[in-house]
């Protein structure tokens, strides 16, 4: 890094860094930014992460930008709502680590900053690097000049750019009419800020409610139930579906699943519709369609993710209207030098068909296609992400492609013992455990519980098996039911496409009775 | 025995262990080796290294990604009786480098496993440890520690 020396001589420097064109306002800091990035990635978060590091691999000292408006280098997304509410160390707010399967602690942050180089570090130093600039918001794409302006009216123009802006929680309109007093005690679940400032609610307040049944709702409300079993917190979870996971898991499943997050402690109310939010007598107070009413000091919303679409615009790059989010080719192109990862791209998948994905392996994966495509390998999207979810040390299950509980659906279930349940997968199996045997930064979701878990005893019990999602009778999805480290076959059997005849003979292939 | 029932739409199977005892007659297709589109392992198949496989972690991306490309490819390409041997130079320019970095590349001298690596440097996949004394003793050339190349 010596090198790096000379160009602290002011002369050198702006030889390096020539003075922006519009210089009435700009701060001191812009001058040293660097004013061309070989390689600009719009977003900090996993998918540009797993972007910057294709590109690093593939291309020999790549300089890499990636610029965010968060405070926060790029970090791992799934700990929020899981491992990091799990954790025995008071300071976890502030270290953000957690403890993985094997017992290993990790941030959540996918490197620690010495990973990283400067900014202004970027055009001299000798093997390229990665660069994170924080705080700084993109608002205007030039896509014929190939630059960005940011909201310091700094510009940097790029040789190749990746949009991995990901989106923004989703409010109801009831609570955004519903006044200042109301929305400050609310919750848009996404971030390291919004992890800390629930955190901190979790222990001041005597009642959370979290609107929404889907993974993010369900996670959060099982991780506050379980801090309700230690503190006389109430926790209420409501939302419109019959059950949790009621747009992911057919009927029987959802059900099954419910009475499980019950079990966690939380009070939850399905079929419920929010009619209006009040604030009344230092409570909130959630007026429901079918009359009704919940009194609660504090509300989580978990509806949903409204993808980020802000440079369409001024970029005249299209957008999605039946997926939202950024329209894109196979591979991933939204135009010749730009693509899009993450949870803003509405992708080609050459299996599935058209679609916008959401998920943290999905973000992995899209983002390193995304590098390698941005390093000139053409690929199309190809490697099946996969997802996955546990709702309490019974139910933990791991799926990938099309996991829609209105597609008819065929699920194979054996007998539950206390031996299948994510809790006691992850302690016996020694190595590769789910996800992480998948791609590498993803954060598993094994739980270092105290409590062992308890042998189901109904008659239909789901305690594991693999259901099949449907559509023409071709298998789209698969849900491995507490069946773990056989997301190989299934990843085979949606992208063989193949019509089966017979989906127990399929099933077989997952030795369901076996650990 | 097994037994099935009819939920709307929805399918439900209940099957015992000797259900599934007879081998499946379920038809998978046969793979294509040299599929490009498919994820490879750390070896492609014209015998390059794959420097984007998830096994080597942050090793070829990190700052010390150069130095740690150089060693490993003269390694990997190395015809010597002793393999690696004419390789000594690089390896030792990507310790040094590595050396600057202790959070991301832990210095363990205790090459067991089971040892937690030190509390800043807990980023099992990123910075892997063995890798890093495995290539540099070239007594392995494939360094992973249990990340499955996929």
């Amino acid at each position: 890094m010596e090198a790096s020396h000379c160009y602290d001589d002011p002369q050198i420097r702006h030889l390096n860094h020539p003075q922006p064109a519009e210089s009435v306002g700009s701060t001191p800091a812009s001058l040293k930014l660097p004013s061309h990035a070989p390689y600009l990635l719009l977003g900090g978060g996993t998918a540009s992460f797993a972007a910057a590091r294709s590109i690093r691999a593939r291309d020999p000292g790549a300089k890499v930008l990636i610029v965010t408006d968060e405070p926060d280098l790029p970090y791992m997304r799934p700990p929020l709502s899981k491992e990091l509410w799990f954790s025995d160390d008071p300071s976890v707010t502030e270290t953000l680590r957690f403890k993985q399967w094997n017992g290993k602690e990790r941030s959540i942050y996918f490197q620690p900053p010495s990973f990283y180089i400067n900014p202004e570090e970027l055009d001299s130093v000798e093997n390229g690097g990665v660069a994170v600039l924080t705080g700084k918001k993109v608002v205007h794409m030039d896509v014929r000049g190939n630059k960005v302006k940011l909201d310091d009216d700094t510009e940097i123009s790029y040789d190749k750019c990746l949009i991995a802006t990901g989106g923004v929680p989703r409010n109801l309109q009831v609570i955004e009419r519903a006044g200042e007093e109301v929305m400050k005690r609310t919750t848009l679940f996404r971030k390291i800020e919004d992890f800390r400032s629930l955190d901190k609610v979790s222990r001041n307040v005597k009642s959370i409610t979290i609107i929404g049944g889907g993974f993010l709702g369900s996670e959060l409300a099982c991780a506050l139930g379980r801090r309700s079993t230690e503190s006389d917190l109430e926790v209420i979870q409501m939302f419109p579906e019959k059950g949790n996971m009621g747009k992911v898991l057919p009927e029987y499943l959802s059900n099954w699943t419910t009475e499980k997050v019950k079990k966690e402690g939380v009070k939850v109310l399905s079929e419920a519709l929010v009619k209006s939010v009040t604030y009344k007598d230092d409570k909130l107070e959630i007026h429901l369609k079918d009359g009704r009413l919940v009194k609660t000091d504090h509300i989580v919303t978990a509806v949903g993710l409204e993808p980020n679409v802000d440079l369409a615009k001024s970029g005249g790059l299209e957008v999605d209207s039946d997926f939202g989010g950024y329209r894109v080719n196979a591979e991933l192109q939204a135009r010749s030098n730009i693509w899009v990862a993450g949870d803003a791209a509405c992708f080609y998948d050459i299996r599935l068909g058209r679609r916008r994905v959401e998920h943290h392996d999905h973000a992995v994966v899209s983002g390193r296609l995304a590098g390698e495509n941005m390093t000139g390998a053409n690929k199309p999207y190809w490697h099946q992400s996969m997802f996955w979810s546990d709702l309490g040390p019974d139910v933990g299950y791991e799926a990938i492609g099309i996991v829609d509980s209105s597609l008819p659906t065929v699920g194979v279930f054996a007998k539950a013992t206390a031996k299948d349940t994510p809790k006691a997968a992850t302690e016996e199996s020694g190595t590769g455990i789910r996800s992480e045997s998948e791609t590498e930064d993803t954060a598993t979701s094994a739980v270092a519980s105290v409590t062992p878990a308890p042998v189901v005893e109904n008659k239909d019990d789901y305690g594991k098996g693999v259901i099949f999602y449907l559509r023409d009778k071709v298998v789209v999805g698969i849900i491995l039911w507490n069946v773990f480290n056989r997301m190989p076959v299934a990843r085979k059997i949606i992208k063989d496409g193949e019509e089966h005849a017979d989906l127990n003979e399929v099933a077989k292939l997952f030795n369901i009775h076996e650990d | 025995m097994s037994y099935c029932r009819e939920e709307g739409k929805d399918r439900i199977i209940f099957v015992t262990k000797e259900d599934h005892e007879t081998p499946s007659n379920a038809e998978l297709v046969a793979d294509d080796p040299n599929d490009p589109y498919e994820e490879q392992g750390l070896i492609l198949p014209n015998g390059d290294i794959n420097w984007n496989c998830p096994c080597l972690g942050g090793m070829a991306s990190g700052p010390c990604g150069s130095q740690f490309k150089e060693a490993f490819s003269c390694f990997h390409y190395s015809k010597e009786e002793v393999k690696g041997s004419e390789c000594i130079d690089h390896f030792r320019n990507m310790q040094e480098c590595m050396q600057r970095y202790p959070e991301l590349y832990p210095q363990e001298e205790d090459k067991d496993e089971s040892t937690a690596p030190s509390d800043s440097a807990a980023l099992t996949s990123e910075s892997d440890s063995t890798a890093v004394t495995s290539a540099v003793s070239s007594d392995s050339t494939s360094p992973t520690d249990g990340q499955t190349a996929s």
